[in-house]
């Protein structure tokens, strides 16, 4: 060990006197090459970043400011007038409730089966590729296509699913109408394009789990429930992490499904099942009123941010205990 | 528009499209007048390339429009007229997407020479009539139905587009449903129980809900259109465009009618265009519907098996539903040349020709009047004379409403407010309030 002394506590040349030796030329090229080059490197991403990222996040919040006309392209400065309505409107908080209850409706149930098809698709299987890649499929599927077949089957009078209740004797559920229908409809749209991807991710986790573990566990006299929950679940706990932030994000903007629930692609009658990216959408290019549009943008922006940090400390937490726990044991082999 | 559920920075979509206009506008603000002197006569021996942009089937080249076999195509027909003249001839798919191209490239510039603009976004163009090409030409007075043109008139007396198709609008009944309800089922009949006020429409429904327990027509919403484009002005005050849809008593009284109709059962609930509204057409769950010329289509659609027929009326006079003009952008480099085509392409022999075509049809009385039009019959509607039907519907629309630039926002509200009451989320008075508060949330 302790031939690899870091090097840079060992004196490679004698300190010049003070007051240093002018650098040549190619030295200082050097110099620069080393301190200057990585940022030159990720300045291409930033560049880009800066246009098509930063500068409408900040324009945004010009707009946001203003009563904007799209078409004459001039606002005039109306301060806090966008948020405060915005704010004030029925209309947001029933979108912000539709969001969130659309969004647990559909990560939840989403990621506990996500969890289950990568459990048993690691098994041993015939076929594997075969089984792998048919999860997949719904993936592959334009949202739009899935949502027009989905509001079909979920039609009040005519759809798939009141067909088979009424079958079976059951009053028909009023999928249009009724609000967490409603949800429970889009939400299954949601599950049935994403269940598979995140499923496939967790594959990919679960079988970089060393075999071994599942040896030793097995030879400790664990079942497979047991396998499951004490070596599978804390194994993959990083890449679990990933998954719930994504959905997260992809969750609270759900929008095709929605738009595409009903003809009108407003959210029903009463904002049944319309998301705050469709309030968004609606107030910008339906209403044409850009300058609440951004103060929604605005809203929705602080609202994920918020939930990314919630989930930065989250994920702290669950990092932190892994880690700790880690230096334990470690610790524990050293004595 | 199919926007990914897992873009993280869709919150900023807007936002960037916001930007992108904005950057173009930077470009192109200053454009229009120095174009404008530029243009290009089109009557000249210069070569112009025009371009026309329109939405659907407009029913002037099957080529680019994609429909079946057209009898005439009316733009290698202007090109023959006009041999210094190419034109480049771009179809939206829906009108939807037109508009949402129209109002972002309006300002900065980007339209085609010629624009097609439907009815429905008519309110929202005027207020930017001053981008548009005025098209007053009294040459060409007559060629269009008066309240066509005035719709299309701005207050300072510019006319900014010619009118294409209209949707004058009778009433299609089915009629196995007619007779299962004991109802007359000759179409003059039919149309002699119709003929009169709305309330004697709601009376025949009556009379048929209460015979077969069933809805008589689809949907209040479907209804409203026809009674609130009889109103002179509905929602906004014509002389200061301010939302007065609240003190209207008309609105209002519009509203009991249709909620105490519904609550009598008229109302089978199925919204319009929706699966089971199309479904319930095939299946009967409803007898009756405002039909517009370009609606007949839509029945024959949805109703392959169905036995429709025409009736010659509509309740309290004429209606008009939906229809399209030809505006000519301003900021456009051929306004000239441009003015000339849409002229061409609106005048009574084309309109004819495009209602042969698709059966768009004509906002002229002299191609309403034309043989095409007047010898026209329907064979899925029992061989109905659709085009003289029509045309008398057309004639008999008096009125214009006023659609200032909140209409659309106050009329979804209002759809709102009765869909809720067909839904039973709310009741009538409760659903009112509500419409109360989105309309003053409005502007």
């Amino acid at each position: 060990m302790t031939t690899t002394q870091p090097q840079t506590e060992a004196p490679i040349a004698p300190q010049p006197p003070r007051g240093r030796a002018p650098l040549t030329w190619r030295q200082r090229l050097g110099r620069w090459d080393v301190k200057l080059s990585p940022y030159l490197y990720i300045a291409p991403f930033w560049i880009v970043f800066a246009i098509v990222g930063l500068f409408p996040i900040v324009y945004t919040a010009f707009i946001s400011f203003q009563d904007w006309d799209l078409v004459r392209n001039t606002g005039t400065m109306t301060g806090f007038d966008n948020f405060a309505f915005v704010l004030q409107d029925r209309e947001f908080w029933l979108s912000l409730r539709n969001t969130f209850s659309i969004f647990v409706l559909s990560s939840v149930p989403q990621i506990i089966i996500a969890t289950f098809i990568a459990a048993m698709l690691d098994k041993n299987i015939r076929a594997k590729t075969f089984w792998r890649m048919g999860v997949l499929l719904p993936y592959v599927v334009a949202p739009v296509a899935v949502a027009l077949i989905f509001s079909n089957m979920f039609g009040d009078k005519y759809g798939l699913i009141n067909g088979v209740l009424g079958d079976l004797g059951i009053a028909p559920i009023a999928w249009h109408v009724d609000v967490v229908p409603s949800h429970f409809a889009i939400a299954t749209m949601v599950n049935f394009r994403w269940t598979g991807y995140n499923a496939l991710i967790l594959l990919a986790a679960m079988q970089a789990i060393p075999r071994d573990l599942y040896e030793a566990a097995a030879i400790d006299g664990a079942g497979t429930l047991r396998r499951f929950f004490s070596v599978t679940l804390p194994q993959i706990r990083p890449t679990m992490i990933f998954v719930i932030i994504t959905s997260t994000i992809g969750g609270l903007q759900i929008f095709d499904e929605p738009r595409m629930y009903d003809t009108n692609g407003q959210g029903g009658s009463n904002h049944q099942w319309e998301t705050i990216t469709l309030y968004l959408y609606n107030m910008g290019w339906v209403d044409f009123d850009f300058g609440r549009a951004a103060a929604v943008a605005w809203i929705l922006f602080i609202i994920i941010v918020a939930f990314g940090l919630l989930n930065f400390v989250v994920t702290q937490r669950f990092i932190a205990g892994d880690t700790a726990a880690k230096a334990k044991k470690v610790k524990k082999v050293k004595k | 528009m199919s926007l990914s559920r897992r873009k993280t920075t869709f919150g900023f979509a807007a936002g960037a499209a916001t930007l992108a206009i904005a950057l173009a506008g930077c470009g192109s603000s200053s454009e229009p007048e120095s174009s404008n002197s530029a243009a290009a006569g089109g009557s000249g021996d210069e070569p112009v390339t025009l371009t026309l942009a329109t939405f659907n089937q407009f029913g002037y080249s099957a080529e680019s429009e994609g429909g079946a076999d057209y009898a005439y195509d009316l733009i290698a027909e202007y090109e023959e007229l006009h041999p210094n003249v190419t034109i480049v001839y771009n179809v939206a798919d829906t009108s939807n997407t037109a508009r949402e191209n129209f109002f972002t490239k309006l300002g900065p510039g980007g339209l085609a020479d010629v624009e097609a603009i439907e009815v429905d976004w008519l309110p929202e163009a005027m207020q930017y009539s001053d981008m548009l090409a005025d098209l007053t030409n009294p040459e060409l007075d007559g060629n269009w139905l008066d309240w066509k043109v005035q719709a299309a008139t701005d207050a300072d007396g510019r006319l900014i587009a010619y009118g294409t198709d209209i949707g004058p609008e009778a009433i299609c009944y089915n009629v196995d449903a007619f007779e299962a309800a004991g109802l007359p089922t000759d179409p003059a009949e039919v149309a002699s129980a119709i003929d009169g006020d709305w309330s004697k429409f709601f009376d025949l429904g009556q009379q048929y809900t209460d015979a077969t327990g069933k809805g008589f027509y689809e949907e209040n919403a479907a209804v409203l259109q026809g009674m609130i484009g009889q109103l002179e002005a509905p929602y906004e005050d014509p002389a200061t465009d301010e939302i007065v849809a609240l003190d209207n008593p008309d609105v209002k009284a519009v509203y009991d009618q249709l909620t105490a109709a519904s609550e009598s059962g008229l109302s089978a609930g199925l919204q319009q265009w929706g699966d089971d509204w199309a479904a319930g057409m095939a299946n009967g769950d409803y007898a009756v519907t405002l039909c517009p010329a370009w609606f007949l289509g839509v029945i024959e659609g949805n109703a392959p098996d169905g036995n429709w027929d025409i009736a010659n009326a509509f309740p309290n006079g004429g209606g008009n539903w939906g229809g399209s003009y030809l505006t000519v952008p301003a900021s456009g480099a051929n306004v000239e040349a441009a003015t000339e085509f849409a002229a061409w392409l609106t005048a009574p022999e084309q309109q004819a020709k495009a209602f042969e075509n698709v059966g768009a049809f004509p906002s002229s009385p002299d191609a309403a009047a034309s043989d095409a039009v007047q010898s026209y019959t329907r064979a899925f509607f029992n061989d109905a004379p659709a085009g003289e039907i029509y045309a008398e519907r057309a004639a008999a629309v008096a009125v214009s409403p006023y659609k200032g630039s909140h209409y659309f926002q106050v009329n979804d509200a209002m759809v709102n407010a009765l869909r809720r009451v067909d839904e039973g989320t709310m009741n009538a008075a409760d659903s009112w309030a509500q419409f109360e508060a989105d309309v003053q949330a409005i502007g």
